[in-house]
């Protein structure tokens, strides 16, 4: 996102924040590493003025955080940070936040696709499901607070790419992959690069409001599983998360709490409204599966592809302040 | 999928129930429109048969409306997915009629049809909250009533046992006479009941389409306007009707 933001001669200056150190090359941004205490986001709004806050950080996959810090994260994160922004003095115009289609749920009783009006038609039962929709409420009432900020809701479909890992990517990765028996759910993906680009385009264009984005069409799961070269593992239809534990637990497939509604009723979202901003995904639920087998093609054959680049703050710091450093703008003049 | 459905069910739609149609002609050859129909039987034969008829004799596909059990129930949901079938979800039944200008088939009497006695065929439940209706005017497109004769007596059912139902988390556990006459195969075999449809007139309604919510009362005016001409239609092809078997 960060390197995506860097190409635009019109941002000044690109603050980034989170728990764990950048793992691509940014050459104008700067980096703070925060910890979970929250504090320090009051102070930097205050003392660096920022007007825009994108904020990437949701968890949407209960396998990277157990419970307490998901909630942590998630709900008092965004909490803070939308306290942080609502300041009396805040110099912040923007908000945008990537959240999930997750916010959705899937149940027997859904419609074929979501517009971001409907609302679910099951109770919220896991966690990251409860999380999301507290912070969403949270964002709802900072934009009706603060009428003045540009406030964005993106409800992104389950990622699919090159580099990101979720429950579904480790699945389909793996030579077996679980489906309930008796259920063949469509399923709708976006692709990494696609998420990127949306966030970019809402900062850069200032669009406010709530978007629903995805790759378009959906394909059943048995097709995913197919295109993807695994087999499907079939799990009972009855006490399924019963049934599945075990194979968890000896780490043959990853199942999720979020994943067993999904497998069964699948889930898909209407993206009229984003494409009527002059957004289009650059691949649709299709392309980003093919998209996603190549890249696991090329994982198979060359193991994992070492980090090209490893973020060290003194090296950076050299290159950004010293006076030995020649900057091409410099050289130019 | 839904090819090789087909091809499987035709010989049963020719052969066993021998399905007449009368008005066919009524159904528009394109643009949105809401079929509604009686139900009854206790696997209903009567969606199979109107979606395959309509599919064969004019070439246009329908989506059948069905109860979200569909759904939940492992294989069946998917079965019933792949050979065009579509949870009842008012989202969903204006993309097919609005958006997509496609045929809908809907049950108002929902589960209440296919679960009332033998005692009680051919007279019609109460057709739900006129939710089809509502769907019709926001979509612009007319409603056609089908009359249905020969699903009743193609399944009859004898009792309920509500109990087992409950146990079971379905809407209803039927016994059925075709239990009794073929053993566990009346689980699945229909008795060879002739089939008569007839298509009514297309209603229209004279409401602006597109709204969020239109008056109730008109609403259920419409739907029981609806309800009675059935009604009386399959009155009047029943008194016309000499046999059950071959009509």
């Amino acid at each position: 996102m960060a390197q995506a933001l860097e190409s635009d001669p019109d941002v000044d200056m690109i603050l980034g924040m989170g728990t764990s150190e950048p793992s691509v090359p940014l050459e104008r941004a700067e980096f703070v590493r925060a910890d979970q205490t929250y504090s320090i986001l009051s102070r930097i709004v205050r003392a660096t003025q920022v007007d825009t806050i994108v904020h990437t950080f949701l968890v949407t996959d209960s396998t990277k955080a157990p419970p307490r810090t998901l909630h942590e994260i998630n709900v008092i994160g965004t909490m803070n940070l939308l306290a942080a922004a609502g300041q009396p003095s805040s110099s912040v115009r923007q908000v945008v936040v990537k959240s999930s289609s997750l916010v959705y749920g899937a149940a027997a009783t859904d419609p074929a696709w979501f517009r971001e009006e409907t609302s679910r038609t099951s109770p919220a039962r896991t966690r990251v499901e409860r999380s999301l929709l507290e912070v969403e409420g949270f964002v709802r009432d900072f934009a009706e607070d603060n009428p003045a900020t540009v406030v964005s809701v993106i409800r992104f479909a389950n990622v699919l790419g090159t580099d990101i890992v979720t429950p579904i990517s480790s699945n389909l990765s793996r030579p077996l992959c679980p489906h309930v028996a008796g259920y063949d759910p469509l399923v709708q993906f976006v692709e990494e690069d696609d998420v990127v680009r949306c966030l970019e385009h809402v900062t850069r264009h200032r669009i406010p409001g709530l978007y629903n984005v995805a790759g378009s069409g959906k394909l059943p799961w048995s097709e995913v599983a197919a295109l993807c070269g695994t087999r499907l593992l079939p799990l009972p239809p009855v006490s399924t998360r019963v049934a599945a534990a075990p194979l968890v637990r000896l780490g043959l497939i990853d199942f999720p709490p979020e994943l067993e509604g999904l497998l069964r009723y699948g889930r898909g979202i209407d993206t009229t409204r984003i494409t009527k901003t002059g957004f289009q995904c650059g691949y649709t639920t299709a392309g980003t599966v093919d998209n996603f087998i190549r890249a696991t093609r090329l994982r198979r054959s060359l193991g994992k592809a070492p980090p090209s680049y490893t973020y060290e703050q003194d090296v950076e710091q050299f290159f950004r302040r010293s006076s030995a450093v020649v900057h091409s703008s410099d050289a130019n003049n | 999928m839904r090819e090789v459905a087909r091809r499987v069910y035709d010989p049963l739609y020719r052969h066993w129930f021998r399905v007449d149609w009368e008005g066919l002609e009524k159904i528009p050859r394109s643009g949105g429109a809401l079929l509604v129909a009686n139900h009854a039987g206790a696997i209903p034969s009567d969606a199979p048969v109107i979606m395959h008829g309509i599919e064969a004799e004019l070439g246009r596909p329908v989506y059948g409306l069905a109860d979200y059990f569909f759904r939940q129930a492992p294989w069946m949901g998917t079965m019933w997915a792949r050979v065009g079938g579509v949870p009842a979800h008012p989202d969903n039944a204006l993309r097919i009629l609005r958006d997509q200008g496609d045929l809908c088939l809907v049950f108002p009497e929902g589960t209440k049809g296919p679960s009332k006695t033998y005692t009680d065929r051919y007279r019609l439940r109460r057709f739900g909250r006129g939710g089809f209706v509502e769907i019709a005017m926001r979509a612009g497109v007319p409603v056609i009533p089908i009359a249905v004769v020969g699903a009743e007596e193609s399944m009859p059912i004898l009792f309920r046992l509500p109990s087992v139902a409950r146990a079971l988390g379905v809407p209803y556990v039927p016994v059925t006479a075709n239990m009794l006459a073929f053993g566990p195969a009346g689980l699945l075999l229909y008795f060879p009941a002739k089939f008569k449809l007839r298509v009514l007139d297309p209603v229209t309604f004279d409401v602006p389409a597109g709204q969020e919510r239109y008056s109730k009362s008109r609403v259920m005016d419409e739907a029981e306007k609806i309800r009675m001409n059935l009604q009386e239609t399959l009155y009047e092809m029943l008194r016309a009707r000499r046999s059950v078997w071959f009509g």
